[in-house]
């Protein structure tokens, strides 16, 4: 009974996990292959070669560089933002369903639907440069400038925000009321029952979210490619991109070596901060 | 006095928000103004953007009331409504492919123990956190070995088997009592019975929210087409705006309503769905 049960199991689990073997495991595995091979189809063992010379490579450091920077500005930004928004629309007010909604909505939207009216709102004679001229400031280049970075990270909060605000809105609602309670009956004020109490319940939704607001950033591609094409300027020039474009001048070892440290570098910085946040969980029950 | 203060707060809180909700609806609201503008118009103040000869005459709001826009992109053209549909069906298909297999995979590891499940379900973890980028390359290659690689079927069938959904599903299932499995077991109730007449109803609302999610990303897909299809005239609804912005640029807005007409219907119904979905998705 018990065998056939496994039997079974295993049975339903086949699909995703052949599936996921396919289309997921061996072409991490060929890419793995590829970034220590070289030569057409992967013939020649090099070694660590392929790394020593990506490693080297200008356009492979400066795309390390913007994406580190994208993700350091980025995803603290996107989570305090969304941290604070759900403070606030964690009470029952007039309107707070409608601005949840409203904070949620761009994830739904599409990027290609509003590429157009991006454009009309940063190129160089739109609206932006418009109104700065009407009030006599300097106009920018804000899509062919270093301001393209800015302005990539706006997008990225402007689409992921409502999802951490609604994540972090669920977590808020499982702090028992009981300890504000205790905490206003000891005279702490607001500033001590966010430190003591909000911050430390909120940790496994705060961790979540991080995790998530990572992953998306690495979409933020998409955001980049519509704005500007195949040639972006140098200030978003990330690393997606940087693999994007050898995968056009079929530059397969360098490719996959920037996949490689991409995703061990991405896995690295989970696991730390899945112990961190173990570490943490524990010092609060204890 | 302390009541006027507390008042004060209030109507400030609501005048930010509304601000802020103002700000990140304006490139929506912006679109939706701008569709109803005639397509010479948005033409002009396309080329007027980039030129300098004449940029006063751009003006932020649209001058002229047109559906000419609309009738353009709606009746008078189909080629957008064909693509249009068919990215829906595109989309459509791998939603309900991408809930049938997660649906097993999570029924399997919330309810059953087999050989190796805790390296399996590991390993759909650390697959699920990998960005697309990182296998788009040796993908093109499995693609390319099973003779999909110029078709949607390569857009379709890689996206069914999504480690997220099966993780999600995983999450869902194993919120439902084993208690409930087990009497229907009793009651000599099959595996898929079990699956389909139990345990998918009442996992409705995360299923819901699942589909939505998986839409969305399948809705806004831009790297998959772009390298696994060979011609623009192919892809999806969501590259084909972007890649012929120039020379559609007069239809663009009209062309955005079109994208997110899908989009906004799935928010408008299933909203509850979808933020109770957000809401499971961090209690892990």
């Amino acid at each position: 009974m018990e065998k056939r049960k496994q039997k079974i199991g295993l049975f339903l689990a086949l699909p995703i996990l052949l599936g996921t073997l396919v289309f997921y495991m061996v072409p991490l595995l060929i890419t793995i292959w590829y970034s220590f091979t070289f030569g057409a189809g992967g013939t020649n063992f090099v070694g660590f070669a392929n790394y020593q010379r990506v490693w080297a490579n200008q356009r492979f450091q400066l795309a390390l560089i913007n994406t580190i920077k994208f993700l350091g500005i980025g995803v603290p930004s996107i989570l305090i933002l969304s941290l604070g928004l759900a403070l606030v629309l964690n009470r029952t007010f007039l309107g707070n369903s409608f601005f949840k909604l409203s904070f949620l909505f761009p994830m739904m939207v599409p990027i290609s639907s509003i590429v157009m009216t991006v454009q009309f709102l940063f190129q160089d004679f739109g609206i932006c440069n418009q109104l700065l001229q009407a009030m006599g400031l300097p106009t920018q280049r804000w899509l062919n400038s270093s301001w393209a970075f800015m302005l990539l990270l706006l997008l990225y909060i402007w689409k992921n925000a409502g999802y951490n605000i609604i994540l972090l809105l669920s977590g808020l609602k499982m702090i028992p009321e009981d300890y504000y309670h205790h905490a206003d009956l000891e005279g702490a004020n607001r500033w001590q029952k966010l430190h003591y109490i909000t911050l430390p319940m909120l940790t496994p939704y705060l961790f979540f979210a991080l995790v998530i607001s990572v992953l998306n950033s690495f979409k933020s591609f998409r955001e980049a490619f519509l704005l500007s094409g195949n040639s972006p300027h140098d200030s978003i020039y990330l690393l997606q991109y940087f693999i994007n474009n050898n995968f056009e001048n079929l530059n397969y070892p360098r490719l996959s070596v920037a996949s490689v440290i991409f995703f061990s570098a991405i896995l690295i910085a989970v696991l730390l901060l899945f112990i961190l946040q173990q570490r943490k969980r524990d010092d609060i029950y204890v | 006095m302390f009541k006027q203060k507390k008042r004060t707060i209030v109507v400030i809180r609501f005048l930010c928000l509304s601000l802020l909700a103002l700000i990140v609806l304006f490139p929506v609201l912006y679109t939706i103004l701008y569709s109803f503008s005639s397509p010479e118009e948005v033409k002009n103040q396309y080329l007027l953007l980039k030129s300098s000869y004449v940029q006063r005459s751009f003006s932020l709001f649209p001058k002229q009331f047109s559906l000419q826009s609309y009738y353009e992109v709606f009746l008078a053209t189909p080629n957008y409504l064909i693509k249009f549909w068919i990215s829906l069906c595109l989309c459509s298909a791998i939603v309900v492919g991408q809930l049938l297999i997660s649906c097993l995979g999570g029924f399997a590891f919330a309810k059953y123990t087999f050989f190796g499940k805790r390296v399996y379900f590991f390993l759909l973890l650390i697959l699920m956190l990998m960005p697309i980028q990182v296998t788009l390359l040796p993908n093109y290659i499995v693609l390319d070995k099973l003779h999909l690689l110029g078709s949607w079927w390569a857009l379709c069938i890689p996206s069914i088997f999504s480690p997220f959904g099966a993780f999600f599903m995983t999450l869902i299932f194993q919120g439902i009592p084993n208690e409930i499995v087990e009497s229907a077991e009793l009651d000599g109730a099959s595996t898929l019975q079990i699956l389909f007449g139990i345990l998918v109803p009442t996992a409705k609302t995360g299923m819901i929210s699942l589909a939505i999610l998986t839409f969305i990303d399948s809705w806004n897909m831009v790297e998959q087409p772009m390298v696994f299809l060979e011609a623009i005239y192919q892809y999806p609804l969501s590259v084909f705006l972007a890649s012929v912005l120039e020379q559609n640029a007069a239809l663009q807005f009209v062309c955005g309503i079109l994208g997110l007409i899908p989009v906004t219907l799935l928010f408008g119904f299933f909203r509850d769905e979808l933020i109770e979905g957000i809401s499971i998705s961090g209690m892990k």
